[in-house]
């Protein structure tokens, strides 16, 4: 019977605290990972907004390739024009 | 017996306070979970989305750098072939000083050149042209101010009103015609010339 007692007292003076913190500390650690998941979806979703201008770069791919094509008739043209070196 | 039942009672309200701490602790762990996992989900959304737009771009990137790389290798080739590589070396570092050290990029001897100080008036095409062969943006401002010198003031203008003979600056010009009884090209003698002048009729006047 008095061990029985002595159990019960450990159960309520160590088990029972240990449990507690150990939970709790879980607990913390879930709460916390929570604002960092939030700001990474932040950041994710400008991130992905800033991008919104990425198909543009086929208009520059075309703009460029049409400006070297001029280069390359204005090149043409004053190798023809100027006399070489 | 009683005392038997006192502590059974003790144990079991001990371990149902176990229990009830457990729950607790483990749904608000639940919970919180659950919340990261919304989170993630519009991460990975984001991220998703962010990878479909990024696609295009490495391919599309190396395609614009290919064409300007072309272009810079054509005006490049350009310059050096109408200016020389030593002008084309001294114009580049006129327009960029200290550009001279790391030279053209498809000519590696133009680092071993001295960069001729350029005294002569260019142009404005042929600026444009070195500009580009330096891969700078057209018309931007040097770092150093503006890089023409007064084109309107200068005397290339004016010189190229005089015939091709005057560009080439010869050491000598073919020399003015003699005139006179001793020249060696002797004309005709008119008739008129020393003779009274002839008078209009009167209705001419």
């Amino acid at each position: 019977m008095i061990l029985w007692w002595i159990g019960n007292a450990v159960l309520l003076l160590v088990v029972v605290p240990v449990a507690v913190v150990l939970l709790r500390g879980v607990l913390g650690a879930a709460k916390s990972i929570v604002p960092s998941v939030n700001q990474i979806a932040t950041v994710a979703a400008a991130g992905s907004k800033d991008l919104d201008a990425a198909p543009l770069l086929l208009t520059t791919q075309d703009q460029v390739a049409q400006t070297i094509a001029g280069v390359a008739n204005y090149g043409g043209s004053l190798d023809v024009i100027l006399d070489d070196a | 017996m009683l005392a038997m039942q006192a502590v059974a009672v003790v144990t079991i309200a001990i371990v149902v306070l176990i229990v009830l701490a457990l729950v607790y602790y483990l749904v608000s762990v639940i919970l919180e979970l659950r919340k990261i996992t919304r989170g993630l989900d519009d991460v990975i959304a984001n991220v998703g989305e962010i990878l479909a737009k990024t696609v295009p771009v490495n391919d599309i990137v190396e395609n614009i750098n290919a064409n300007l790389d072309a272009g810079v290798d054509a005006l490049e080739g350009l310059l050096v072939k109408k200016a020389g590589l030593t002008d084309a070396v001294g114009l580049v570092d006129g327009l960029y000083p200290g550009a001279a050290s790391a030279g053209l990029r498809n000519f590696p001897e133009s680092t071993e050149v001295t960069a001729p100080r350029i005294g002569e008036v260019y142009t404005r095409g042929t600026l444009t042209l070195a500009r580009l062969g330096r891969e700078a943006p057209v018309a931007a401002a040097s770092p150093n101010g503006f890089p023409l010198r007064n084109v309107e003031g200068g005397s290339l203008a004016a010189r190229l009103l005089y015939p091709d003979l005057r560009q080439s600056r010869p050491d000598s010009l073919p020399r003015s015609p003699v005139i006179g009884t001793d020249a060696p090209v002797q004309y005709e003698q008119r008739d008129d010339i020393g003779a009274p002048r002839k008078r209009l009729p009167a209705n001419r006047r």
